[in-house]
């Protein structure tokens, strides 16, 4: 058990995430992708009479049921499985935190920056609004994410997935190292 | 880019599900992909590949460890991948197994740069959020409800925007 509540290591982590690619093709031929589901909601929800938005999303229901179980898997490795052990931050990313007075570094996001009440900040804004917008505009655009193209697309061979996945590298490069600061120390 | 572009081009851009099942199974069979996904989130937790300050130590360099397990899942995905080919594997229902090539386009590009930013902002791709809101995060939802927005805008200018 204490090798369970505790972090576990890449190599674990990566060779299970990388086990979900046959474990969803060998259950029902079904391709490894989480940010479609954002526009099976849409299309569930408020499809508006957009094209994009006009399909059977009902045939995709299998993909809304693993986010449904992401959600239930993080419940449950935080309450039934964590370890009191504070994370291991990086002394310089902790300085430089420390810096626009973010000094709680206690849980897997800093709740300074994400809590309700801090939608009524400028910072806050950006940060869960914008930084939310980007993700559901970015993935749709880019025609999927981290899991739909960094590890099913790469692990399938596609070069427009790896394209996709040097430019997520890009953008966060650049977002977090030269934009994220003056957002920050707003 | 083509307008009149038919519905299995939109689909196969989107990693959408091209080969319907010609089963019909209920709808209960679901939950076969609720308990991946459970392992998933717990896996997403407990390496912490939710957190926050692990994808800031990412970006600059900090820390190999979502590196380390990218990497390695992609490794194990694409030997998956191979041998499911290579041995013609059908699915535990016996249908076969497909696969279609995706087609490049400007969006993935431009879509890129634009998704790595919001990673870089939250911290989070739309897999990890659904954990951080599972973790007890409340305000993750505001992030969440805001990302389908972004796609519903996207969605209604598609036309709009080079591909």
């Amino acid at each position: 058990m204490e090798t369970i509540t505790q972090p576990w290591p890449w190599y674990v982590a990566g060779a299970l995430i990388g086990l979900i690619v046959p474990a969803l093709l060998l259950l029902g031929n079904k391709h490894f992708g989480i940010s479609a589901n954002l526009r099976h909601i849409c299309a569930a929800c408020i499809p508006s009479n957009v094209p994009f938005f006009k399909y059977d999303w009902k045939k995709e229901s299998w993909n809304l049921f693993f986010i449904g179980g992401i959600f239930i898997g993080g419940f449950i490795a935080a309450h039934l499985l964590s370890s009191d052990a504070p994370i291991k931050i990086h002394p310089d990313l902790a300085n430089e935190l420390a810096g626009y007075g973010i000094t709680d570094l206690s849980g897997m996001v800093p709740v300074q920056l994400f809590a309700i009440h801090e939608v009524f900040t400028v910072r806050g804004l950006i940060m869960m609004v914008g930084g939310g917008f980007l993700v559901g505009f970015g993935t749709r655009y880019a025609g999927g994410c981290t899991s739909g193209h960094a590890i099913m697309g790469l692990s399938n061979l596609q070069w427009p997935s790896l394209v996709a996945t040097i430019c997520f590298m890009i953008g966060g490069f650049v977002m977090a190292n030269f934009i994220l600061p003056y957002i920050l120390a707003l | 880019m083509n307008t009149k572009e038919t519905d299995f081009e939109v689909r196969s851009l989107d990693t959408m599900c091209l080969n319907e099942s010609n089963l019909s199974h209920p709808w209960w069979y679901n939950f076969k992909y609720l308990a991946v996904g459970i392992v998933f989130g717990v896996v997403f937790v407990k390496a912490e590949i939710i957190s926050w300050f692990r994808i800031q130590e990412m970006f600059r360099l900090q820390s190999f460890h979502m590196y380390g397990v990218i990497g390695t899942a992609v490794v194990v995905g694409t030997i998956s991948v191979f041998l499911i080919k290579r041995f013609k594997v059908k699915t535990i229902h016996g249908e076969d197994i497909t696969f279609s090539d995706k087609k490049f386009n400007m969006g993935q590009i431009y879509g890129g740069l634009l998704f790595g930013f919001g990673w870089a902002i939250t911290g989070a791709c739309p897999g990890p959020l659904f954990a951080q809101l599972g973790t007890g995060v409340l305000a993750i939802s505001v992030v969440i409800l805001s990302s389908i927005a972004g796609t519903w805008v996207y969605g209604r200018f598609r036309d709009k925007l080079p591909h």
